[in-house]
């Protein structure tokens, strides 16, 4: 796409820096309206939540480790089940995609900063406080939700413990914040991209962003209107979901999944676009078919909002609503096969290295892929029947989300590091935490697909004799994905400390605005525009 | 323990689908014609992603060992085309067309309801199912039957552990049966594998289902949507039977259901209600209440030692809550589900047990006139029962 600079550039925002560093202390980071700054924080406070939500998981995988009750009580795994699950979406993943917006988004486009600097520090600043709200809910009386992240009613209202109401509030934060970013990051595509760089010369990745963007805008909302209604009928005496009162359990759901479809893809779209920078810089090679991944990204966006349904294939609608959300469903195979064929061709008669970030991504393809044929098979209705709530979905959603969501953000960390500390990381390392995380990562989630057909219902902290073997190893594989995943810490932590000296563009393929900034970028970057040809 | 495994992966292997290895990887065929549908669908859809995996990763895998810039690759400049762009867009499309085809005709055949021959109501409860044979006057409760110990680990697990039931739901084989689905508290789904059903029972709603199974035989399931702590605790056991077989197990049901009425009429003493009564706790009310009554509150309040189950004044309150349940909470109404005896009895063993030697008792007569009244009385008569006195347990 866009071929960069001047070196006068460099030199010029160098000493631009001098003058309008960082300020010092603590307050630093509590009144920043740094992108780079805000995009740290979100990125730290991410992976805090993803240690979280991964250490509920290693509860989780414990109890199942064997047949019986050993570690918890039924009651508190089905809080571990429900935070785990909301703790990794809301606090882990998607803070994680806007950490990079936040840090990449202005530099791919040649922008100096987020449009929208104040209320971008702010929209950061509501999350540790929803997190902290949220995960206190453990430690009332009655313990922490134990609906499970989908919190159907009537379970979640009339059957709920006391401490539902502070995780209704934790949700409207949590949605107000990735609202406000959601704004945030389309105003700055549409408004601050530097001259020449017309909208089809964006990176894929601002592309796959300016997309989820509009998703979070859209859904956010009516996640936020499905807890209010919550709210009213716990405490209001309203009947929206009580059928006693003359509501209706089933429109929950469909409130639920009319955000919870384009969620999913929320957690998608970012590492779409990451992995398209990923592969051609790493296969020396043009992304094959650029016009047709926007077209097949916007898409399955599109798509995503006709399909919310197929969750609810057996609640009981009439014949044509199956059949309606089953097609709709099976349709988004084709734009999500168009964009898996575009890789394999980028990567076809290229000329690979590689390093962690090529690894992560290459893993991203594959798994994603297999992710992707279950999700095939759960579209078709009437086999969901046998599917539907079984352990072959946790298996499905997992594959599309720990190598979809998780690898994508690895690989962009390691890609993108050398620009943000000015040091290379520990390749051995890296190369060490992706084959443990790799094999730990289908040790946990490949035999789920096993005991699911077999019959393994989810969310069950006690199960039958017959799913046993599968269950440990399972839960031997989820031991080795979740210790591997201080590696990576280290990794960091190490590479911020010191390395080899990182040059403006480290990766020999690499294209893009942001290579022609040096390493470490500086505080202030395109202060004035670059030229984008 | 490891040749154990070793062995049970070769009796896996050697046992056909539908068995119950420690390996299974695959869904089982079931036992009617549209499980055996839904599963050749299943090995369709997987075998075609299977072949389209093998083709995408196959070029992938080959460009990683083939084009490595270690090998001297040298990159090519091609970046786009639009005719292979409309090549791989179309033939997924008509790969997915050619699958909505045997889809669509099964999910029809799956909602075709019509000419059932026998209807069965099935209600889902916090935490078990509830069987009505309609027209029959037969109705009853499954229950897990698996023992505590085994769950908490001091006992050795039976083969079925957790998919055992103390009354399975019985059916006839070569008949069209349908069913009513349906919740009383939160919502529930009702899974057989076998039988290649799977409907959520949902409060206020009845949603429909039917099988015709081939097969004598005894079929298991579990709830398959989370309806709170013991959701693991619910399974389903279906006995299919032939026609004959069935028809004898409907009357024995219908003669068991008219003895048990006769029993309201009888003379209850103290320590016959404290036995059947411990007996009705264990099953139905210390999933919550805990066999000791400690309950977990503030969930699900203490019985041991509360008001409502220690003062004089609480009788009446106590009756009407097991009766009517407690709107908004877990406390279901109990008066459709237990008979009057039943109910009569926990109440008087809850007065009685853990220390809470109240010494009064309810009996079933006082049970059968709150239903007719709305209001509880005691029944002078019992005053006069000789063995009140020995009611501190």
């Amino acid at each position: 796409m866009s071929t960069v600079t001047d070196s006068a550039e460099g030199t010029d925002v160098k000493a631009h820096e001098d003058h309008h560093g960082p300020a010092k202390g603590l307050m630093r980071w509590v009144l920043t309206t740094n992108h780079k700054d805000i995009g740290s924080m979100y990125l730290w406070f991410s992976f805090a939540m993803f240690l979280t939500g991964g250490a509920m998981a290693m509860i989780i995988r414990a109890e199942l480790f064997q047949p019986g009750l050993q570690i918890v009580e039924p009651a508190f795994f089905n809080q571990m089940t429900t935070m785990h699950g909301l703790i990794m979406v809301f606090g882990a993943v998607m803070p994680a995609f806007v950490g990079l917006a936040n840090w990449m988004i202005p530099m791919m486009i040649g922008a100096p900063d987020m449009a929208m600097p104040r209320m971008n520090n702010w929209s950061f600043w509501i999350l540790p406080f929803a997190a902290v709200m949220l995960i206190s809910t453990l430690f009332m009386e009655g313990g922490g939700p134990n609906f499970g992240w989908t919190f159907y009613a009537p379970l979640s209202t009339d059957y709920g413990p006391p401490s539902t109401t502070f995780f209704i509030f934790a949700i409207h934060m949590l949605g107000i914040s990735s609202i406000m970013g959601a704004i945030n990051i389309i105003a700055t595509i549409l408004n601050l991209r530097a001259p020449g760089m017309t909208m089809m010369k964006m990176p894929l990745f601002v592309w796959t962003w300016l997309i989820t963007a509009y998703l979070l805008i859209a859904v956010m909302p009516v996640l936020a209107g499905a807890v209010t209604m919550m709210l009213m009928d716990i405490h209001f005496g309203t009947s929206f979901f009580n059928a006693g009162g003359g509501g209706d359990p089933v429109l929950f759901q469909h409130i639920f999944w009319f955000f919870g479809h384009p969620e999913v893809y929320i957690m998608i779209l970012p590492s779409f676009g990451i992995v398209s920078a990923i592969i051609p810089a790493f296969a020396r090679k043009h992304l094959f078919g650029y016009t047709s991944m926007v077209y097949a990204t916007a898409s399955i966006a599109f798509l995503s909002f006709l399909v919310w349904a197929h969750h609810m294939f057996t609640v009981g609608m009439p014949l044509i609503g199956e059949l309606f959300f089953m097609y709709a469903t099976m349709l988004i195979a084709v734009p999500t096969g168009v964009k898996v064929f575009n890789w394999v061709t980028t990567m076809f008669r290229g000329s690979m290295t590689f390093e962690a970030p090529m690894l992560f991504s290459t893993a991203f393809v594959v798994l994603f892929t297999i992710g992707g044929f279950s999700g095939l098979m759960l579209s078709i209705a009437p086999a969901d029947f046998q599917y539907h709530d079984t352990y072959f979905v946790v298996a499905h959603f997992h594959y599309v989300l720990v190598p979809g969501a998780i690898f994508a953000i690895f690989a962009a960390t390691y890609y993108w590091l050398p620009k943000w500390t000015g040091h290379m990381y520990d390749e051995t390392l890296a190369k060490v935490h992706f084959w443990m995380s790799f094999i730990g990562m289908n040790l946990t989630f490949f035999p789920m697909h096993f005991v699911g057909l077999a019959g393994m219902p989810r969310r069950i902290p006690d199960y039958a004799l017959q799913f046993a073997n599968f269950n440990e190893i399972s839960s031997i594989g989820g031991f080795l994905f979740g210790t591997t995943q201080f590696l990576f810490l280290f990794i960091i932590i190490k590479c911020i400390r010191g390395g080899e000296k990182a040059p403006a563009k480290p990766w020999e393929g690499a294209e893009g605005l942001e290579w022609s900034v040096p390493s470490p970028a500086p505080y202030h970057t395109f202060t004035t525009p670059p030229d984008v040809k | 323990m490891q040749q154990a495994k070793f062995l049970s992966l070769l009796a896996g292997l050697a046992v056909t689908g539908g068995s119950r290895a420690a390996w299974e990887v695959n869904m089982t065929e079931g036992v009617t014609a549209v499980s055996r549908n839904i599963y050749g669908l299943h090995m369709t859809i997987m075998t075609i992603c299977a072949v389209i995996g093998l083709v995408v990763f196959g070029v992938m895998f080959y460009s990683i060992f083939k084009h490595r810039k270690s090998k001297g690759a040298v990159p090519q400049q091609f970046h786009e085309s639009t005719l292979v762009e409309i090549v791989w867009t179309s033939i997924p499309f008509l790969i997915l067309v050619l699958m909505a085809i045997p889809a669509t005709k099964t999910l029809v055949d799956i909602y075709n309801t019509d000419e059932a021959e026998v209807d069965i109501k099935i209600t889902g409860y916090q935490w078990k199912w509830q069987y009505e044979y309609l027209g029959e006057g037969v109705s009853f409760f499954s229950n897990l039957s698996t023992p505590t110990e085994q769950i908490q680990n001091v006992r050795n697990k039976n083969p079925n552990y957790l998919l055992e039931v103390d009354e399975p739901l019985v059916l006839p084989v070569g008949k069209k049966v349908r069913f009513l689905v349906t919740a009383a508290d939160v919502i529930h789904s009702w899974w057989v594998p076998a039988l290649a059903i799977k409907r959520d029972a949902i409060p206020g709603f009845i949603n429909e289902a039917w099988t015709n199974i081939d097969v004598p035989g005894t079929y298991r399931g579990q709830c398959a949507e989370l309806c709170g702590k013991n959701h693991a605790y619910m399974p389903i056991v279906v006995e299919a039977k032939s026609e004959e077989e069935f028809e004898q197990w409907l009357q024995d049901k219908k003669e068991q259901a008219s003895r048990e009425r006769e029993l309201t009429d009888k003379v209850w003493s103290m320590d016959e209600l404290m036995a059947r009564g411990e007996q009705v706790y264990n099953k139905v009310c210390a999933v919550c209440h805990q066999p000791n009554g400690a309950g977990m509150p503030p969930i699900f309040p203490a019985l041991k030692g509360s008001p409502m189950a220690t003062e004089a004044n609480q009788v009446g309150a106590h009756v009407d809550i097991v009766m009517n349940g407690k709107k908004g909470s877990a406390m279901q109404s109990f008066a459709g589900q237990l008979s009057e005896v039943d109910i009569a009895a926990v109440i008087t063993y809850e007065r009685n047990a853990w220390g809470n030697n109240t010494g009064e008792m309810v009996t079933p007569k006082e049970i059968v006139e709150y239903k007719k009244t709305g209001v509880y009385e005691e029944d002078p008569a019992r005053q006069t029962m000789p063995d009140n006195q020995q009611a501190s347990l």
